[in-house]
């Protein structure tokens, strides 16, 4: 049931970050089936799909916390698929991790200072994450612990940016957040993207994600099930992908290919 | 005037202790490792140093700087292989290996070393003799010294976790260690860092003690290890000063023990420690209940 | 499909649950038989043979004691020599005021397990390594408040009267059948234990707690009844020990030799199953044998084989065994089968989960 639309594809750049063919199992359980992505230079590429379709376990294999029974996770042409979290990091993988996970006893520019010490170099520094989030140089030495929700999750974007990565994964960052922090947070985007990061985001507000993504990867059951530009599909092509729902209307669903 | 005396040998027996502790506290704190050996390392350390002045007739004061790096690095090395595989296969496992450690040690330096209790004597009139401040407190200078090495342990660690790069990466990986991950840090690298820091830490306690006292194999655990955690309990996980202060509680409450009854030094200390574990198990400077 | 799929997707009338009943019949008879031969040792074997099984009795209900502690219900104590101590001691205490030692040793253990529980009241709450330590003060405390009796024998200990009018072979003899009899209830009382209820509740609380809480199972009180039981049998083990030594002393009984042994008989022969103390004592026997005239080598060289068992054969000897032959002397497991003909083809095994929770 995986539906492409037509010219999704942003031109003949090289993908900068490419999953092939993975399949991911928890124990006995099979998480993802044979799942393959490609993420371009400056996209934003979002995850979409409802609880337990996957999402998380594709954005934490593709970080290096899980290991995948097969296939592969290459950046910028390079297999990285037997690395460990920390070298993924250090090549410019870096995950925003589902719940913020600040490290709670240490502050705020602790964290970020965390962050820095194995980045690459580049145009994000500890004063320039400050300077994005404006309150966060007056509060830099409280313990992050006793932050808000919001403003946490602000910290661990920050503490990611400041290692200057290749690709930022985003997990679930509206999770547990109220809707005007959330609109805050994605509005920093542009900005971030600005400095030639490109992101992969794991979003459960599907109209979230269709506001700020370039392309959309839908997720059902570990199974692809849509993948496109926002605009090149349809909102029931949406909720059919999502909800695994016969779709109505013609030649919008293909048979899937056998496994 | 007894009992003053006797509180002041309890809080400068307390900075020993207190010595002997910091190492478990770090161990546990940052990997969750309760080390059931550490009372033995720090006894290793002392037949270290034992050895290496009887076969080099090095001052005795130099065996410090040999015994404690060395002990460094095989906390790193062990920590980075056996603690971490047990790591790797769970808490129970844990226990299991690092109690297999302390019998493996102790009745290792059972057989090489016969089971007399020995002693460093470092010649130093220092170590022997003593002041007095009134008619009734006697104070060993030893007992002052070990103290105020033990602070000025406690403040360089307390500054190196605070203040530079791999202390802080200490307590991130403490905090959260797959998200240290995410940033980059080798958690299982940070791990052998703190091992080694609370290797070295407990070799230097045990070339103190060793001065102060006679050694024999299982004073690793009989002495060592259950004051050592009730150091840490009393005063409260996560606080190196906790730490200072649970040492010096225990030594006070060892010290009124023997008062009450001579041999009923140690029965005194552990009575305090299982009242805290009952009463207040987060111990005397954590707010916060451990869940 | 994965496997919550295939098995929801079936009709719940193709399941049965049943007992790994395949082989009980056989071992029932086979342990009856072991222990009748093992009862008529004494008749043909010299007191030196016989009294080193006593000490490999002691061992194996140490051992079965300590995995029931550490295997099923997850608690690792290194303080278990107190109960043993406990033991010897409410054996001296009788026999002191009269009794005949062999009398005191039911009432030493049910002693024990009432003294397992004000322990159990002070520990209870405590995690993992926390619990361990404060297992260990709890024993040398419970040494140092008893060595302040002077009717006790204080420091040096007493030796056990009430046994001076039998002659040394039937003292043997009766030492062993004490010896035997203890090994047979503890096992006995443990193969039953797990294989009912409790059994049960131990596993899921092992697999994992919270589910095991909020399904109704009552936790706490499975660990009260486990670190009781465990109790009544070191101080079992600790009255045969008494008797077998004819005196007490306390730093002997109350040494934490104790759990080392059992510890690593237990962990070498394989944590988490009935069988694995039993290949633990032996080969705790063995060794020590062996090694009899090499004095601590032996504790040595067992620390450092459970060392190299807990990392990478964690299921121990018995493990092996186990993998290779699907062999149950003791089944307490159970098996589920998926549909008629599934049983041929494809057998879903109740999967046994690590006995080391991560």
């Amino acid at each position: 049931m995986t539906t492409s639309a037509a010219g999704d594809r942003p031109g003949d750049a090289a993908p900068l970050l490419e999953v092939s063919d993975l399949v991911v199992h928890h124990g006995q359980l099979q998480a993802l089936e044979a799942i393959s992505l490609q993420v371009f230079p400056g996209e934003v590429y979002a995850i979409i799909g409802a609880n337990g379709a996957g999402k998380s376990t594709l954005l934490r294999t593709i970080a290096g916390l899980h290991q995948p029974t097969t296939g592969s996770v290459r950046l910028d042409g390079t297999d990285v698929t037997s690395l460990r979290p920390e070298h993924r990091a250090r090549q410019g993988i870096v995950m925003v991790p589902e719940g913020r996970r600040l490290f709670g006893s240490l502050s705020v520019e602790e964290n970020l200072k965390v962050g820095a010490t194995y980045g690459r170099p580049g145009p994000w520094t500890i004063d320039r994450v400050q300077e994005m989030f404006g309150w966060m140089r007056d509060r830099r030495s409280q313990r992050a612990g006793q932050l808000s929700g919001g403003e946490q999750q602000a910290v661990a974007i920050g503490r990611a940016l400041v290692a200057n990565p290749r690709v930022l994964l985003l997990d679930e960052l509206s999770l547990g957040l109220a809707p005007v922090v959330v609109q805050r947070i994605y509005g920093m985007l542009p900005q971030i993207l600005a400095t030639g990061l490109t992101v992969l985001l794991v979003e459960q507000d599907v109209s979230q994600a269709l506001r700020v993504a370039s392309r959309i990867h839908c997720l059902l059951e570990g199974r692809t099930t849509l993948e496109g530009r926002p605009d090149s599909v349809t909102a029931a092509q949406v909720e059919a992908a999502y909800f695994g729902l016969a779709a109505a209307g013609a030649g919008q669903r293909g048979e899937r290919s056998e496994a | 005037m007894v009992w003053v005396n006797a509180i002041v040998q309890g809080v400068l027996t307390g900075g020993l202790y207190a010595l002997f502790a910091c190492g478990l506290s770090l161990m546990f704190g940052v990997m969750k490792v309760v080390n059931l050996a550490h009372g033995d390392l720090a006894v290793v350390a002392c037949y270290i140093a034992i050895g290496i002045i009887a076969a080099t007739h090095v001052p005795v004061l130099w065996s410090f700087v040999i015994v404690v790096p060395v002990m460094g690095v095989l906390g790193y090395v062990l920590q980075r292989t056996i603690i971490q595989s047990a790591l790797d296969r769970g808490v129970l496992t844990t226990l299991i290996v690092t109690f297999g450690l302390s019998v493996v040690i102790e009745n290792g330096l059972l057989e090489f070393f016969t089971a007399n209790t020995r002693g460093i004597g470092t010649g130093l009139s220092l170590v022997t003799s003593s002041f007095s401040l009134g008619s009734q407190i006697q104070i060993a200078y030893l007992a002052v010294v070990i103290f105020a090495v033990a602070v000025v342990v406690l403040l360089g660690l307390q500054y190196f976790l605070s203040a530079s790069k791999y202390g802080r990466l200490i307590r991130a990986v403490a905090d959260d260690k797959e998200a240290a991950q995410l940033a980059g840090a080798d958690y299982r690298h940070v791990f052998g860092i703190a091992a080694a820091i609370a290797f070295g830490t407990v070799a230097l306690a045990g070339v103190a003690y060793g001065m102060s006292a006679q050694v024999d194999p299982t004073a690793g655990t009989d002495t060592i290890l259950l004051f050592a955690f009730a150091a840490v309990v009393i005063g409260g996980l996560g606080s190196l000063w906790g730490t200072l202060l649970g040492g010096v509680v225990l030594g006070v409450a060892q010290q009124i023990g023997a008062q009450i009854n001579i041999s009923d030094e140690i029965l005194a200390g552990y009575l305090v420690f299982l009242a805290v574990l009952v009463l207040r198990p987060q111990g005397l400077t954590t707010r916060r209940a451990q869940s | 499909m994965s496997l919550a799929m295939e098995t929801t997707a079936r009709s719940s009338g193709q399941f049965r649950v049943t007992r790994s009943r395949r082989n009980v019949a056989w071992t029932g008879a086979g342990a009856v038989i072991v222990v009748v031969v093992l009862a008529l040792f004494p008749f043909i074997f010299y007191s030196g043979t016989t009294t080193i099984l006593v000490q490999a009795f002691i061992v194996l209900t140490l051992s079965s004691m300590w995995n029931l502690l550490a295997g099923y219900a997850g608690l690792v104590s290194v303080g278990q020599q107190a109960f043993v101590g406990l033991g010897a001691y409410f054996v001296l205490i009788l026999a002191l005021h009269g009794t005949s030692p062999f009398a005191a040793l039911p009432v030493a253990a049910i002693g024990c397990g009432v003294a397992a529980l004000p322990l159990w009241w002070l520990v209870s709450r405590l995690r993992s390594g926390y619990f361990a330590i404060a297992t260990w003060v709890l024993a040398s405390a419970i040494m140092l408040v008893i060595e302040r009796f002077s009717s006790l024998g204080s420091g040096t200990g007493l030796p056990l009267p009430g046994l001076a009018g039998l002659s040394p072979s039937l003292l043997s003899a009766y030492t062993y059948w004490a010896g035997l009899a203890v090994t047979v209830v503890a096992l006995a009382a443990m193969y039953l234990l797990l294989r009912g209820r409790l059994g049960l509740v131990l596993t899921a609380i092992r697999d994992d707690e919270v589910a095991a809480r909020s399904s109704g199972a009552r936790v706490g009180l499975a660990r009260l009844l486990v670190f009781v039981v465990a109790g009544a049998g070191c101080g079992a083990a600790g009255a045969v020990l008494a008797i077998s030594q004819l005196q007490v002393q306390p730093t002997a009984v109350f040494s934490v030799q104790w759990t080392a042994e059992m510890a690593f008989a237990t962990i070498i022969g394989g944590l988490g199953t009935i069988e694995g103390p039993i290949i633990g004592t032996a080969v705790f026997i063995l060794l020590q044998q062996t090694l009899a005239s090499y004095n601590a080598w032996y504790l040595i060289v067992l620390g450092l084989v459970a060392i190299v068992v807990a990392l990478f054969a964690r299921r121990g000897l018995w493990g092996l065994v186990d993998a290779r032959l699907h062999v149950r002397l003791f089944p307490v497991g159970y098996w589920l089968r998926l549909g008629e003909d599934a049983d041929r083809a494809r057998r879903t095994r109740r999967r046994r989960t690590s006995a080391f929770p991560a």
